[in-house]
């Protein structure tokens, strides 16, 4: 792709990644200003009159938010990651009956798109007493990974032979050898499947605005577009809040970000 | 070997051998089960049996609680004869989807062709372009929203250092829309210039050195080559943007709330409305199914005419 030469290439990468981050850096310098400085004029990107008494008042107020996060976030990834890894390991290395019916009809599942589940599940959830309870946002998609545990599968199907053999002389149960011996090789999709599901959980906005009227049960970001007028009352709070949503997320990203785009191209490839 | 265990069992044609087997072949089964027992009960309870809640509550007048009056077609009748905000609402769907899907692809493109080289410190390019795309819609809503401000926002104080008098943007019924456009495109590139990027870093090398030999220029390597081999990961990028353009919601609540006016009310967005706060739960209902064809049939028509223009080697 020699169209443009080192130095314009590095003018024009340059300038993308200003367009990118100059709206999160606003974010963080807005978050560390004194109310009456955050809309300049001109704008400023950069911080000045750096406060730190912003996140003082915020963490005053987000604590029980940010806590409500964390645990669904860790509810739907162990949990995803339990019951896509126990049905792929199923469906790649175990013979029953029907099990390829059950895997075609799983998979024709993920065609209907979820606002069709949306509206009846729902009304479902009202009926059993779970609106306004943390339940519709992790237990109905820690039990339907689809996705994920075709990922599982896909995963398991490259493990040789040879290491469940093992473990069947040894007289290992069933799932023992998938416990001990299978699912430890299988880190790179679980690291995947794991990021991405974290990263959904915490980001996710449709579940907790239709499910969540308690203000002590709402997760992070949606405690801040929704209490924006009756807690965050001053722009620089709200950026304060706004970053603290960010952070964790970062954190992962940078973290894991090899498996992370692993995940995407694997989803993306198979096409 | 399953020959073979089948001529044993029936030369000793002992009964209580193919007992054994049968037993053995019963616990396997169970223990198949047992394992995607949890993801089947799942599926059963939270999508197939919610499917069939939702096609009948499309039939009926429902607020979700009192019983449901059954109502025939009604639903779907009304929506394309008695419902201006339907069809508005489509509109701006449309409007955001074809708006959209071209600009994230090729800008993705660019981002993928200029992160393709290796050159220094292009992981740290590679992750500021994608940076946006896992930050949560709410962080990035407020961020832009405070930008579109008319009088004191960033945007229009960039805007008037270039003598430039930026418009309303967000209060604007004709501006509105093309600023949440702006903001999706630049949230969601990281997708397709991952995707393009892996798929760049697949392409055969003999190809370009064979063209190189007979002469081509870059840009000829690029409409000729590059271009007709990545059209796979084109095809993919088109049906699952649509699908997701087509069911924008986030940035439009945090942002817009469907306003000025309807001027940015999508379809989720309306659906969103008619349910949650209107208790329409019916209509909204016959909606979802309505967006569950179009969106079906769009990517069915994108299936069929990938022959007509995306290469495999």
């Amino acid at each position: 792709m020699r169209i443009v030469g080192k130095t314009s290439q590095y003018v024009v990468m340059t300038l993308f990644a200003v367009a990118f981050l100059a709206p999160l850096v606003w974010m963080i310098s807005a978050s560390l200003r004194p109310e009456a400085k955050v809309l300049s004029s001109p704008p400023k990107f950069l911080p000045t009159d750096t406060q730190w008494s912003n996140y003082g008042e915020v963490f005053d107020l987000i604590p029980v938010f940010l806590w409500n996060s964390v645990k669904l976030a860790a509810f739907n990834v162990v949990g995803i990651l339990i019951v896509a890894s126990m049905a792929g390991y199923a469906f790649a290395r175990l013979r029953f009956a029907g099990r390829d019916i059950a895997f075609m009809v799983l998979l024709a599942t993920s065609i209907i798109p979820g606002i069709a589940y949306l509206i009846p599940q729902y009304i479902v959830f009202q009926h059993i007493g779970w609106v306004d309870t943390q339940y519709p946002l992790w237990v109905p998609k820690v039990l339907t990974p689809v996705f994920a545990t075709f990922l599982m599968r896909q995963s398991f199907l490259t493990i040789p032979n040879e290491l469940e053999d093992a473990g069947k002389i040894d007289g290992a149960s069933t799932f023992g050898i998938y416990w001990r011996i299978m699912l430890p090789q299988t880190k790179p999709a679980l690291a995947a499947i794991g990021v991405f599901t974290f990263l959904e959980s915490w980001n996710d906005l449709f579940g907790p605005l239709i499910y969540i009227t308690s203000e002590n049960l709402q997760t992070l970001p949606v405690a801040l577009a929704q209490f924006q007028g009756e807690y965050f009352t001053k722009i620089s709070l709200l950026m304060a809040g706004a970053t603290i949503s960010v952070v964790p997320v970062i954190a992962v990203f940078l973290f894991a970000q090899r498996y992370f785009i692993q995940g995407i191209t694997m989803t993306g490839m198979k096409g | 070997m399953s020959m073979a265990t089948i001529t044993i069992t029936r030369d000793t044609s002992d009964t209580v051998n193919t007992a054994d087997v049968r037993r053995a072949r019963r616990k396997q089964n169970l223990t198949g089960w047992l394992f995607i027992s949890p993801i089947v009960v799942g599926v059963v309870a939270f999508q197939f049996f919610p499917i069939l809640v939702s096609i009948v509550a499309s039939l009926t007048d429902w607020n979700g609680i009192s019983p449901p009056k059954f109502v025939g077609l009604k639903n779907f009748s009304e929506m394309f004869t008695d419902d201006p905000l339907f069809l508005q609402t489509f509109k701006n769907t449309v409007y955001f989807t074809l708006a959209s899907i071209p600009l994230t692809i090729g800008i993705g493109l660019v981002l993928a062709l200029l992160c393709a080289r290796p050159i220094r410190g292009v992981a740290f390019f590679r992750t500021a372009y994608f940076a946006p795309y896992v930050t949560n819609v709410v962080a990035i809503g407020f961020v832009w929203f405070w930008f579109f401000q008319p009088d004191n926002g960033v945007i229009n104080g960039l805007l008037s250092q270039l003598g430039i008098t930026g418009p309303q943007w967000l209060s604007s019924s004709s501006w509105a829309m093309p600023a949440v456009i702006m903001v999706s495109v630049w949230q969601g590139i990281g997708y397709p210039m991952i995707i393009l990027l892996a798929g760049l870093q697949g392409l055969p090398n003999e190809f370009f050195e064979s063209a190189k030999i007979d002469g081509a220029g870059a840009w000829q390597r690029l409409r000729f080559i590059t271009l007709p081999l990545l059209t796979p990961h084109f095809l993919f990028l088109l049906i699952t943007q649509f699908i997701s353009s087509f069911q924008v919601f986030g940035l439009i609540y945090v942002m817009t709330k469907g306003g000025p006016g309807h001027a940015t009310s999508v379809y989720i967005y309306n659906i969103y409305q008619n349910a949650f706060s209107y208790g329409k739960v019916g209509y909204a209902s016959a909606m979802a199914w309505i967006l569950f064809v179009v969106i079906a049939a769009v990517t069915f028509l994108q299936w069929k005419l990938q022959k007509r223009w995306v290469f495999y080697s």
